[in-house]
């Protein structure tokens, strides 16, 4: 098939095995969906056409060997791989195909939007609870005994987590609460999971609706605690607060 | 019930029938009223105004979308075109090279062509608007009255200065004549520049809406037309427009290339499709910072607008955005690469390494950027990962990595631009080595800089990271290119050419790249422009004034994708008319000149199979040739 091909195919098979088994063992890592590493893959074939192509000669090296084995030019032993191929290729396409579009029981690929936007009357919020010592740990003692047991010591980790699909969230992630305004905290909390819009999927948070035990004060107290304990700043667009 | 069972069955045929030629003729009744009524749906009601009129079959908001975006294409197209042209034409007085002069002009014939289409485009989306949308026209109107009249001025204004600018040109090449010239170039570019803010204020007021309850009414226009978005998408449309037309005449150009029959035409095409790539990238390079400041500001405006655009239902958008800005990024620079590796001769070998160096760079950049927050996953993937969001590579679906890597590209690009430029020449200036260290520092520390800066922006308070971080990666990033673009141009100044650079021996996969890359640019203009429309979800004025229409919903992103790719089809189909029309008479010279036997005689353009031979090495430097 031509030296020039080997190497290309050696690399992607290397990216393709480090994504699929090295990457899920690396610390606090997990296995990573298929979409993302054909995504990968993707992008290392459009490298490796790119740079194959950069000259007519390396073109020719790369794309030659392809074109005599498909147009028969090889002779010998490949002119019979050449036939299975060609046979294949379209068995491969209808096996695709069928098995995108036949009807199966596996649920359909997930996207949902873990931050989707709050309604109206929460946006533009702000804490309306003075921030001090008492406040913080105030809302510290409300996490505790209300949200502790899913959300643990603000790493997501509580001792019930492990019932929940999705977990609940990791508090100490800089991609979670830091990314957001206190409001938006007000919102989720208050509402709950059933206050989700459809594509946040509200069947698929168990976060209760804490306005029907909690007052509003007490839940920006909350909020206080969760971002003094996870150790994060809410998003504000004034630097002093 | 046996015995029945033919006569019910005749009578069910008959009744069938019946059926038939009733729903026959209401069918017929509705295709020939459909419209009349549909559009005079609720005229009758007297008492209460019309707010909506609705069109069969396609709908009112698909012809509006559609409208729009063909109108908002070619304005780009038509906006962006005389900054360069107006350019490439001081550079033609200034170097006395008429290469630039006939290169501009050949922009401005593209112009010229699409101002007319543009304008119809215009006028019926007016139409549509006034039609479909009566009550919200009227509001409108009632707060932009004054700026419609001024936008009515600068088009006349815009028009008879394009007129003398085209028509002028050969009158006016010489002398005075010629500065004039160039001042109608600066006046077009100004009135261009004002009808491109006068309407971005009223699509920015639908979504941050300034209203004031009292006042005159040029106090009220000015409020609302100064409404928080109005000069972020200013700016960000400025850039994107030079960006639209520089792509869009380098694919012009990369099809003129591919069907070139002379050499002539090959080396002219070759040239035009490298300046244009150039102008597209140079408009490329600040477009993610603009793009940026535009989205900080709709965010500070108004938190659900914000989220909704960047982490709720269409921030799926923004992932497509970053690979067809990828696709832009790679097809930029893949075009500079084999520009190094077809026009200078025997450079291969020397820039093979630094190329696959910035290739790497660039995709790993391109594989952060494309990594969702949230990734699409099955449901046993899910509960692996323990949610759609990953632990580790989760943190690449956020703005600070974002910046990061949109900040590497473009610096990767700028070293493609400046190895290209420095490509074939060799440096003689005593001080060129501590030159090339100085430059070579300057890009690592500047690399490591906007690194450390995106890792450190997941630990400081997000405003620390927007005000301060994100501010300094791009500040670091126009340090680099105001220190190296001139240190490169001094040592160029006095460096020897060790091999010249040959025209028209590109590959005809450059000429592909570029219509690749104007393609590209298309779709995302359809896209970012559907989600900065689609940012208001329910309201036709943000807040202000609700959509009760029977389209108040966000349509779905993929029913959204298949209008998106429609209008780009459409856009391109438009654009190739008008350039064919545009070109016609230089086709018809081009033919009379191969009857006189002055194009070489067997030459096959690069798409109809003569592509082969523009990918030997090319010829040494004894056969170069300039564009012409």
């Amino acid at each position: 098939m031509g030296g020039v091909l080997v190497r290309p195919i050696i690399l992607t098979v290397l990216i393709y095995l480090f994504l699929k088994f090295i990457v899920p063992i690396l610390p606090h890592s997990a296995p990573l969906p298929s979409s993302l590493i054909f995504l990968y893959l993707m992008l290392t074939t459009a490298g490796i056409v790119i740079f194959e192509t950069l000259s007519g000669a390396s073109k020719d090296a790369f794309f030659g060997p392809i074109f005599r084995f498909l147009t028969g030019e090889s002779g010998g032993a490949l002119s019979s791989a050449r036939y299975l191929v060609l046979a294949l290729f379209p068995l491969l396409v209808g096996w695709q195909t069928y098995g995108s579009t036949a009807s199966s029981d596996a649920p359909p690929a997930e996207n949902r939007t873990i931050h989707p936007a709050p309604p109206g009357e929460y946006t533009g919020l702000s804490n309306p609870v003075p921030k001090t010592p008492d406040n913080i740990m105030y809302g510290k003692g409300l996490y505790a005994s209300r949200c502790s047991p899913c959300h643990g010591n603000f790493d997501g980790k509580g001792f019930a987590a492990t019932g929940f699909t999705p977990p609940p969230a990791n508090f100490k992630d800089p991609t979670t609460i830091a990314m957001l305004q206190e409001s938006y905290l007000f919102w989720r909390i208050k509402r709950g999971g059933v206050g989700l819009p459809v594509e946040g999927m509200p069947w698929k948070s168990a976060m209760p609706r804490w306005e029907l035990e909690l007052s509003d004060e007490d839940i920006w107290k909350v909020i206080m605690g969760e971002y003094d304990g996870a150790g994060q700043k809410p998003r504000t667009w004034d630097e002093s607060e | 019930m046996m015995h029945q069972g033919p006569m019910i069955t005749n009578q069910g045929r008959e009744l069938a029938g019946r059926a038939v030629f009733l729903t026959g003729c209401v069918a017929l009744l509705g295709l020939v009223g459909a419209v009349d009524m549909a559009l005079a749906q609720e005229s009758v009601a007297a008492q209460a105004p019309t707010a909506y009129r609705d069109l069969p079959l396609i709908g009112s908001r698909n012809l509006v979308w559609i409208i729009a975006q063909l109108h908002l294409l070619l304005a780009g197209f038509v906006l962006g075109v005389p900054i360069f042209a107006w350019l490439c034409e001081i550079v033609g007085w200034k170097s006395g090279d008429k290469r630039y002069d006939k290169l501009a002009k050949e922009f401005t014939k593209l112009l010229t062509s699409s101002y007319a289409t543009t304008a119809l485009f215009g006028g019926i989306l007016l139409f549509l608007l006034i039609g479909f949308y009566p009550k919200l026209m009227a509001y409108l109107t009632d707060i932009f009255f004054p700026s419609f009249l001024v936008y009515c001025a600068l088009f006349l204004v815009e028009t008879a200065t394009l007129y003398l600018y085209w028509y002028g040109w050969d009158a006016m090449s010489e002398g005075n004549g010629k500065k004039f010239h160039i001042f109608l170039g600066l006046l077009l570019n100004v009135f261009a520049f004002f009808i491109m803010i006068v309407p971005n204020s009223w699509a920015t007021f639908q979504a941050s809406p300034v209203v004031l309850a009292e006042g005159t009414d040029f106090e009220r226009a000015w409020a609302a037309t100064w409404n928080p978005t109005w000069w972020p998408v200013n700016i960000h449309r400025l850039i994107a427009n030079v960006v639209l037309g520089g792509y869009i005449c380098g694919a012009y150009a990369g099809i003129r290339y591919l069907s070139a029959k002379s050499q002539e035409e090959r080396y002219h095409y070759d040239w035009m499709g490298y300046v244009g790539n150039f102008i597209g990238v140079f408009g490329l390079l600040p477009l993610p910072f603009a793009g940026y400041w535009l989205m900080r500001e709709i965010y500070q405006y108004n938190q659900q607008m914000g989220i909704t655009l960047m982490g709720g239902f269409l921030s799926w958008l923004f992932i497509l955005q970053a690979m067809l800005i990828g696709v832009l990024f790679l097809g930029s620079n893949y075009y500079f690469w084999l520009g190094i590796t077809h026009r200078i001769p025997g450079s291969e070998a020397q820039y093979r390494k630094p190329i696959m160096a910035m290739l790497i760079i660039l995709l790993l950049c391109l594989a952060v950027w494309m990594t969702p927050h949230s990734l699409v996953a099955s449901l046993a993937e899910a509960q692996q990962m323990g949610g759609t969001h990953h632990p580790l590579l989760g943190v690449f679906g956020v703005m600070s990595a974002k910046m990061t890597v949109s900040n590497l590209m473009v610096l990767v690009t700028f070293m493609s631009f400046i190895m290209y430029w420095r490509a074939g020449k060799q440096d003689t200036a005593g001080w060129a080595k501590v030159a090339k260290a100085v430059m070579g520092a300057v890009l690592a520390l500047a690399g490591i800089a906007v690194i450390i800066l995106g890792v450190w922006g997941y630990f400081v308070p997000a405003i620390i990271r927007i005000n301060y971080f994100s501010t300094s990666q791009v500040g670091i990033v126009i340090f680099v290119m105001l220190t190296i673009t001139p240190l490169t141009a001094l040592l160029l100044k006095s460096a020897k050419t060790t091999t010249e650079m040959v025209w028209g021996k590109m590959p005809p996969r450059a000429g592909y790249a570029l219509v690749l890359n104007a393609i590209m640019v298309i779709l995302l203009m359809t896209l970012m422009g559907y989600a900065r429309s689609s940012s208001r979800v329910h309201w036709h004025v943000y807040g202000v004034m609700r959509d009760s229409s029977q389209y108040a919903f966000s349509p779905a992103l993929g029913y959204a994708a298949a209008l998106m790719a429609l209008n780009t089809f459409l856009f391109c189909m438009l654009v190739a008319f008008i350039f064919w029309v545009a070109t016609m008479g230089d086709k018809a010279k081009a033919a009379a000149a191969s009857a006189k036997g002055s194009v070489e005689p067997g030459t096959i353009p690069a798409m109809a199979g003569g592509s082969q031979a523009l990918d030997e090495p090319a010829p040494d430097a004894a056969q170069q040739n300039r564009p012409v």
